[in-house]
């Protein structure tokens, strides 16, 4: 029975994991194209922009919230770089990475106060309202330009990879990067104590506050994480293409990183979820879009695919939960 | 035609490790006022859920008009003629007063899908009319206050030819005005026929209003009798009456110095002047009945309830507790009446849940101190005799009794000289009990204070070292344990308004 458990929830752990593995099978006998060295550091470089903006979406869905804003948020950081650059001529990096890593913080603040001084119902209308606000805002700033020639040192984290040599086209800076990030977030959630509340207050937050916690300061935090990695985010994006344009603020990049989070094991209930399987969640993503691409399916396919995936990983997330209340009533007896 | 309009016969209801209700019979006459009176816990709300078809009994039968009913769901109870004005009343504040009295039977145009609003109208305000209020029904009911909501719930039993209304602490939320209005509302009703089963904590109203009166205690009937045979004294003898065990292990401690005074506590509506000093090195018994006051004033203590005024000091020291992160630094612990909602994070480990009130304890700069965490987590499963398979178990899955006793280990982690203990054994079974008691002793020999809530006479008379009696919103005496008043029927008589 217990055995039966353990291999259940290993199972459990390692099936994003899995469908990662299946998938690449798959891909790797459709189109000879998509097992190639090369194909593979696409992957990952496709995989940057989403894997760093699921991961601040994975902390703020353990809080049992939601950030619908992380998308225009990394593109109106993008464009405060554009219109620093366009408008006033200013052409040091410093300065224009510390603007946009500012203007990204200070939106994730401003989300947080939303939710925990406002007292607005969910996070969901909160960050909505601000995601067309962000939207506005980034047309406006740089007067709905695309704005280009960026310096070398804000395109680098986008566009760089090392080990480049002959048909090698090398490993991109930015999902080295995202890793980096990702291992901070490891030992945020799991070694600190404010890993703990963070968890605490999406699985129970009126026994969090009553535990003396300060689950107010915790969930800004929380915000303000997620728009740190949207500035990230924004350099990158920046990075990969040479421009910032505003209107690709209303491009799915919130539903792809929520998508990555729920398939790599979080739940909309709070309180579940590891930036590991966040990782498995945005490569399964990226995956998908990759082989897709290859196999010539347009982008109409594409949606179709994604939207479904999210389905599916919803009703997985309901499912799970149902199970785990049934097992926690079975133990309970 | 039978003589009672509902009877139920030898009705028995068992929850696992409790027997809710033992053969209990009722019976209540055509166009007749019985109260129904009892301590918490007698089973007065298990018998009104049978009644409207929210439990099913075990054994037993009920009768409507002499017919046996087979009352499976609330709509059963609805079409035998049985209605409920629950405590919490089911309004959906923003429809209309008509929308909600005909929430379930929508009247419609002749021949149509469309709804009649003018007939609906029309009748919602004559229903109203007849209950004694001239309102408009076309306003939504959110604009009305609690006295109206409550009869736009009896229009809604009125207006389906009900039989029984059963009316649960109907004046708990109202004010004086209204509870008039009320009353005579009741005796309306009852000159039109309409029986009525009166559950209520105030005595006073049952001695104004009702014709007989039914004491329960343990889920047993113990006495039916007509209201003028009845005193105050009478009706409490008769709902406390049980014989105390000796399952207590009381271990007395040594008062020390003053470990924390309240002055004034003022909340408006909930909580009067509540004043009470509480010592080292002993275990302070609050009393009452379930919505006297006693949850709040633990709240409101730890910072976690709206105050308008009052002081607190610890160990003779002012404080202030703007939330419950002061009240912790402050020294104080909450183990909450609610364990799940309120307690515990059931989806987290037990590690983590022990570790909770007091992470800085647990942690090295921002660093997470697994080392210590495990230590005393295993420290405190130990000591506590927390049964489970291991120190990162999910909360969730372990029984009340051992969640308690993981609530319990969290506070005792922060350190704190004061524990506020609110229902400290509600639904844990007799053996965890007995541990949390030891716990209880234990912290009251290392010269800690305890306070303690509990609806159980049994247990705040077992377990105190002194009792404060408490009463809507106000405090109502004091005993101590070594007063010849320390007993069931004067604290009782407190509860229930009486002078100690």
């Amino acid at each position: 029975m217990k055995k039966s458990n353990n291999i259940k929830k290993i199972l459990g752990k390692l099936g994003p994991l899995l469908a990662l593995v299946v998938l690449t099978i798959i891909l790797t006998i459709a189109s000879s194209n998509f097992l190639t060295i090369n194909n593979v550091m696409n992957i990952l470089r496709q995989t940057a922009v989403n894997g760093l903006i699921a991961s601040g979406m994975l902390v703020v869905l353990i809080t049992a919230g939601i950030d619908l804003s992380v998308g225009a948020n990394a593109v109106l950081c993008a464009c405060v770089m554009g219109m620093l650059l366009d408008k006033l001529g200013i052409a040091n990096p410093v300065i224009l990475l510390g603007s946009c890593i500012i203007a990204g913080v200070g939106i994730g603040f401003v989300n947080g106060l939303l939710l925990t001084k406002l007292h607005l119902p969910h996070p969901f209308v909160s960050t909505l309202g601000m995601k067309n606000v962000l939207c506005g805002l980034a047309l406006f700033i740089v007067s709905t330009k695309t704005i280009s020639s960026f310096p070398n040192a804000i395109t680098w984290l986008g566009s760089a990879n090392i080990f480049k040599s002959g048909g090698f086209s090398g490993i991109p800076i930015a999902f080295l990067a995202m890793l980096l990030l990702f291992g901070c977030f490891h030992l945020l959630l799991n070694y600190t104590a404010l890993g703990r509340a963070i968890y605490c207050v999406g699985g129970n937050p009126e026994a969090t506050r009553l535990s003396g916690i300060n689950t107010d300061n915790v969930l800004i935090f929380v915000y303000s994480l997620s728009g740190f990695v949207c500035a990230i985010a924004g350099i990158v994006i920046v990075g990969r293409s040479g421009v910032a344009n505003p209107s690709s603020a209303i491009s799915p990049y919130d539903t792809d990183a929520i998508a990555a989070c729920i398939i790599g094991g979080a739940s909309f209930m709070g309180g579940k979820g590891t930036i590991w399987g966040t990782l498995i969640g945005a490569l399964i993503i990226s995956v998908i879009r990759n082989g897709l691409t290859l196999l010539n399916a347009a982008s109409d396919v594409q949606y179709m695919v994604i939207g479904f995936v999210i389905i599916a990983a919803v009703f997985i997330d309901v499912t799970r939960n149902r199970m785990e209340a049934k097992a926690r009533r079975l133990a309970g007896k | 035609m039978s003589d009672y309009v509902v009877e139920l016969k030898n009705v028995t209801k068992r929850f696992p490790g409790v027997v809710a209700l033992r053969n209990m019979s009722l019976q209540i006459k055509q166009g007749e006022i019985l109260g129904l009176v009892g301590e918490n816990g007698a089973g007065k709300s298990t018998l009104i859920k049978v009644l409207t078809g929210v439990y099913l009994p075990d054994e037993g039968e009920i009768y409507v008009d002499g017919i046996k009913q087979n009352i499976k769901t609330p709509n059963d109870a609805k079409n035998a003629g049985i209605a409920c004005v629950y405590q919490e009343l089911n309004i959906v504040k923003l429809l209309s007063i008509t929308d909600n009295i005909f929430i379930n039977k929508l009247i419609r145009k002749k021949n149509s899908r469309l709804l009649d609003y003018n007939t609906m109208h029309k009748k919602a305000h004559e229903v109203m009319l007849s209950l004694g209020q001239d309102v408009d029904e076309k306003k939504p009911c959110g604009n009305f206050g609690m006295g109206i909501l409550q009869m736009v719930e009896i229009a809604k039993a009125v207006l389906v030819d009900t039989k029984l209304i059963i009316m649960d602490e109907p004046t708990s939320s109202l004010g004086e005005k209204e509870v008039e209005q009320l009353m005579s509302t009741i005796r309306t009703l009852k000159a039109r026929g309409v029986s009525i089963l009166f559950v209520s904590h105030k005595l006073e109203e049952l001695f104004e209003v009702c014709d007989r009166v039914t004491v329960m205690r343990d889920g047993e009937h113990i006495l039916t009798n007509d209201i003028k045979n009845m005193n105050n004294e009478k009706l409490i003898t008769a709902m406390v009456g049980r014989t105390l065990d000796n399952q207590y292990p009381k271990v007395a401690g040594k008062k020390g110095r003053e470990a924390l005074r309240v002055e004034n506590l003022n909340s408006a509506g909930v909580l009067h002047d509540i004043s009470f000093t509480a010592y080292h090195g002993e275990i302070l018994g609050i009393a009452g009945l379930v919505g006297a006051g006693r949850t709040e004033t633990c709240l409101a203590i730890f910072g976690a309830f709206p105050i308008d005024s009052g002081n607190l000091h610890i160990d003779g020291k002012k404080i202030v507790n703007k939330s419950p992160k002061d009240a912790v630094r402050n020294g104080i612990a909450l183990l909450t009446e609610d364990r799940k909602g309120q307690g515990l994070v059931l989806s987290q480990g037990i590690d983590t849940n022990l570790a909770l009130a007091n992470l800085k304890k647990f942690s090295k700069g921002p660093w997470l101190n697994k080392g210590k965490i495990r230590e005393t987590g295993n420290k405190n499963i130990e000591d506590f005799k927390i049964k489970t398979p291991g120190l990162k178990t999910i909360a969730g899955q372990l029984s009340g009794g051992n969640q308690q006793k993981v609530v319990i280990g969290k506070w005792i982690n922060t350190d704190a000289d004061i524990f506020l203990f609110d229902e400290p054994t509600r639904g844990i079974d007799v053996g965890a009990k007995v541990e949390v008691y030891h716990i209880m002793n234990r912290l009251v020999a290392e010269g800690k204070c305890v306070i303690m809530v509990s609806s159980e006479l049994p247990e705040i008379l077992g377990m105190s070292d002194r009792v404060i009696i408490m009463r809507e919103g106000r405090i109502m005496g004091e005993i101590e344990r070594e007063s010849s008043k320390f007993s069931q029927e004067i604290i009782m008589k407190g509860a229930w308004g009486g002078k100690i």
